[in-house]
This record gives C-alpha cells, structure tokens and sequence, in this order.
C-alpha cells in the first residue's frame, strides 16, 4: 500500500513532465505551480490522495486492526497472554496512527524526490505571492504532512470501533472507507452547511493554509480539536463493545 | 475438598447465546496437581467452558474460579499463570514460528524480555520444533502449527494449563510426545486440564475426567470412580444360550443381552450384588451340562461409560 501512495506523486510528476499540461489551471489543485518547482509534485500529490487514495489505506489498516486478529485465531491468543483488552486497543490505534504518519511521509517524500528529479528546486513562490528559501519551503511541507497526518486520526479511531464489531476484516475495511466517502459526500451538499463543521473530512483539504504568508494556524486547530472528539468518542464506543465481548473467534 | 485445593472451580457456570443453552449449570472441581480429562462428543459444549475459564467469554450466570480467582474479574493475575490451547492453534502465517512465539510473549505484560529468546528455544525444543523454528508457519504442516500452539502453552512456567484437543492433527508419534510431555509437567506439578473426544488418550494420561453431553455435566470423578459406576460382565459362547441364562440367574446374575444380534450364540450377562469368581461361574456352566465355547470377563472401559451417558447416535445433538 505504500508503494503505490509512492506512486502517486510520481505519476503526476512524470505526465506533468511529459504533457506539459502543468497551465490552464484546470486538474487537480496547484498542478499548474509545478513546473515552477519541484516541491509543488508534493502538494499536488496530497489534493490528490486525501479525499480517496489515504483514507482507503487508512480504512484497510484500522479496520484490520482486531477483526484481522480475530479471523486469524491470534485475538483469542493473545487476550490469554494476558495482553489485556484495553492495552491491546491502545497499541492497535498506536499503530494505525503510526501509518497514518507512514502513508503521508511516503506521499511527501516520494513527491519531493521525482520533484526535485523533474523540475526545477530552490527558493519557491508559495500560494500568497511571497517567495520563500527552500528550506523554508521543505519546514512547511513537514507541517503539511503533520496536518494531513493529524486530519487521519479521527477516521483511524472510526476503523478500530469498526473492527471490534466484527470478526471479518473486510467488513470492517468496507464499512470505514464507506463512512469516509459519505462524510465527503455530505460535505459537498451546501444545504447541509450546519453540519459540515462535525464532519471529520471538513478540514482535510485546509492544509494549503501552511503555503501563505503569513501562516494561518486556524484550521489546524480547529481540525486538531475536531480529530480529538472524534478519537475520544469513537475510542470510548470501542472500548465498550471490546471491554465486554465475548471472543468467539 | 476445599476451595484452595482446586485449580478450577465452577458453580452453576451457564452460557447462553440468544435462546440457546450451549453450557448448562455445570460445577466443575479440578483438584490442583490432577490431570483432569474433560470429555464430550463436538459441541457438547467443551470448548464454550475453556473459553470462559481463559475469561475470553462472560458467563451468562454462574461463576467460575480459576487457581483460586474468579474469572473473568481476575484475568490479568491469573492468565500468567495459565497456558492454553483453544480451540486449535492460531498463529500470523507470514511469521516464522520463533517470531510467533515472541509477538504472544510480548503481550504477556509479565514475561521478562530480557529471557525471551531463551525461553521460545527451550519451548520450541519441548515440542520438537526446533529445526523448523525459522520457517513461515504457512509452511507448517497441522500438526506443527498444533506443536507450536503447545509451545505457546510453555513460553513461561505455568500452574495450570488448559489444552483444548491438543492432539488434534499429530501423527501417532506427536500424540505419544505429547502424552510424554503431558506427564512430565505433570510430574512437575502443574496441574493440566485436557478436553478430547479421545477416549483412549484420557484413559491413559488422565487422573480425572469430566463428562459433557448437551452443554450438561454429566459425571465427573477420578478414573476408577468413573469406571467403576459400571460393573463387569460375562461373555459366554455357546449353543446352549436358555440353559445357561438359567445358570446364571441362579447365581444371581442379570443376562443383559442373547445371541439375537450376533452370528454366533453368546450372551451377556453383567455380575450381582454378590462376588462370583469367575472359575466358578464355568464350573457351573458345566456341571449343568451348558457346552462352553468361549468365555471372558470384561471390565467396562472408560468407553463404555463415555457412550452410555452421551448416547450412541453420530448426530450432533441440537
């Protein structure tokens, strides 16, 4: 699964470099600042892969994460080990945190690289205007990254409730990609506007806040807090359905 | 027997799933040190038990004690002190079997780290698994992937372990090891709880046994407890079946069964209240003129009493 988010980054790279299509402004958010500079394939790749490509692997890992155990037979073992219920739902969200962090460094540095490879690098006009120094630039994508990273969190926490509902790994895969798109979809009705502000896809797409001058901490904030509510609730209906369950499998 | 002298304790213990009773009532008592056969014909419901034993099920109503605490309140002080083997092996195919055993031996919050390495080779040695210890466990053969759930039951020492048909899919020499193996932890006082529906195994490495049948207990004693319930008999071929019926009733045997579903005329009888020897038995015979071609005494076997509480039937019951 990493090797193909690596692939995304790189894909765009190359058929910018071989179309010259990077002007017009039409295609995916800032393809048309590529050619500019490489770092841009980075920023390009992540509109991308947020909306499907990292919330699928997202879904795929955090789903695994105890129906996985319990289809394989090792759940039963390692609850006798004793690893303790509440342990093992602690390190099991850990991890999918860990690949969250994982898929979205893959994307940037796997960008940066074909970036640096294909077209020009050095200082960089960010999205205000201003021109910045390349390591400037690079400090910004790691907070890009952090912010996609932390945008993920919520949608992990949702995959291991889902996991603890079910013995069947791509049940649980199926039905945290599904509420994914939903929530993106709902996102996108302007009659719902009361809602968007819960939902936890609303912020993912805001990390362009990080390429102005100067940089806007709001939507990070407001999406880190919106992430939290989401870990703690959906930790907290994971907690009560795995405390008590009896492991059949 | 007291509390402190069992290794498990139920009372009452009952498992219901929506409407049906997989585990009725049951009071089970393994005395600490015994090996404690626990049968049942499939889905009697042994493996519903063990799983609430290890507290990875709640029981409906009813309570269960394991090594002295109540289970599952207690887990996290009792399951280090337990091994276990449910319901078959399970393990990550894409590990090796040492690094199988080291991912469960990390969970176990009290397994010292610093032994590890050690510990998953001397568990892996008991088993015989030591050659293949670096292989995928997809490559493993069942009955290797069951020798390794066995070496998961023994990464630390253990008071009590709890071996769901731990010869399940072992060639006849992996069932002697692990009958080896069985009697020298036990030897070593710990205390070993084994379900199977093989009777032969129980009969010769276990000490106790329990019977289920239909989610009931339905016995449960020593061996020779067990056995004794039922009483011997005696198997006599001859052409002369009503004269000798007769001969034993005056000797005060009950005649069980005649010659009505075999080839050859014999009958059965079981023994009365008072002891016969059995040379007497034949002089009597004689003496009335019975021609006697074959004669034997035959002491129940476990199986016997196994079939004559669960019923003879091949089918599932429920």
């Amino acid at each position: 699964m990493l090797a193909a988010l690596a692939a995304v980054p790189i894909l765009i790279a190359i058929a910018v470099r071989v179309t010259r299509a990077g002007s017009g402004g039409a295609g995916p958010a800032f393809l048309d600042r590529v050619e500019n500079n490489g770092l841009f394939v980075v920023f390009v790749a992540l509109g991308v892969c947020v909306p499907l490509f990292l919330p699928l692997t997202v879904g795929v890992v955090a789903g695994d994460t105890i129906a996985g155990e319990a289809s394989n037979g090792t759940l039963r073992y390692l609850l006798i080990a004793p690893a303790g219920r509440i342990r093992l739902l602690a390190v099991k969200y850990v991890g999918s945190a860990a690949f969250c962090l994982a898929a979205t460094l893959v994307v940037c540095i796997a960008g940066a690289l074909i970036g640096f490879a294909l077209f020009p690098s050095g200082s960089i006009t960010i999205l205000s205007g201003d021109t910045v120094s390349l390591a400037d630039a690079l400090g910004r994508s790691l907070l890009v990254a952090l912010y996609v990273t932390v945008s993920l969190l919520g949608l992990s926490a949702i995959g291991l409730f889902m996991s603890t509902l079910t013995d069947v790994p791509v049940g649980a895969m199926a039905a945290t990609i599904i509420l994914s798109v939903a929530s993106e979809v709902l996102d996108q009705l302007p009659q719902l506007d009361w809602l968007h502000p819960w939902l936890f896809s609303n912020y993912w797409l805001g990390f362009g806040d990080f390429l102005r001058d100067p940089i806007s901490w709001a939507n990070f904030g407001t999406n880190a807090w919106l992430q939290a509510g989401y870990i703690i609730v959906f930790g907290a209906l994971a907690y009560g359905r795995f405390a008590a369950k009896d492991i059949l499998s | 027997m007291t509390t402190a002298e069992l290794a498990i304790e139920t009372r009452g213990l009952t498992k219901r799933f929506g409407t049906y009773a997989a585990v009725k009532s049951i009071d089970l008592s393994v005395p600490h040190g015994s090996v404690f056969g626990f049968l049942g014909p499939n889905g009697s419901g042994k493996t519903t038990t063990i799983r609430m034993l290890l507290g990875l099920a709640s029981p409906t109503s009813g309570e269960a004690r394991v090594l002295g605490s109540a289970m599952p309140r207690e887990n996290a002080s009792v399951l280090p002190r337990v091994g276990a083997l449910v319901e078959g092996p399970g393990f990550y195919p894409y590990l090796s079997g040492a690094d199988n055993l080291r991912r469960l031996d990390s969970a176990d919050r009290y397994a010292p780290s610093r032994t590890r390495g050690a510990r998953v080779a001397d568990a892996l040695e008991r088993v015989g698994l030591s050659a293949a210890a670096g292989k995928k466990v997809k490559a493993y053969s069942l009955g290797m992937k069951q020798r390794l759930g066995i070496a998961n039951a023994l990464l630390t020492p253990r008071e009590l372990l709890i071996l769901d048909e731990p010869t399940n899919g072992l060639d006849p020499q992996g069932t002697r090891e692990v009958r080896t193996l069985v009697r020298s932890l036990a030897s070593q006082g710990t205390t070993i709880f084994v379900s199977s529906h093989l009777l032969a195994e129980i009969e010769q490495i276990c000490t106790h046994a329990a019977v289920m049948s239909a989610g009931s207990l339905v016995a449960q004693g020593t061996l020779d407890e067990l056995r004794a319930v039922g009483r011997p008999r005696v198997r006599v071929e001859t052409p002369d079946v009503p004269l000798a019926a007769g001969v034993f009733g005056k000797l005060g045997m009950t005649v069980e069964a005649t010659s009505a579903e075999s080839a050859a005329d014999e009958l059965v009888a079981v023994f009365g209240d008072t002891t016969i020897e059995p040379d007497a038995i034949v002089t009597a015979l004689v003496t009335a003129k019975v021609r006697v071609r074959g004669f034997a005494v035959e002491t129940p076997s476990l199986e016997d009493r196994f079939v004559s509480l669960t019923g003879e039937g091949f089918n599932v019951d429920h």
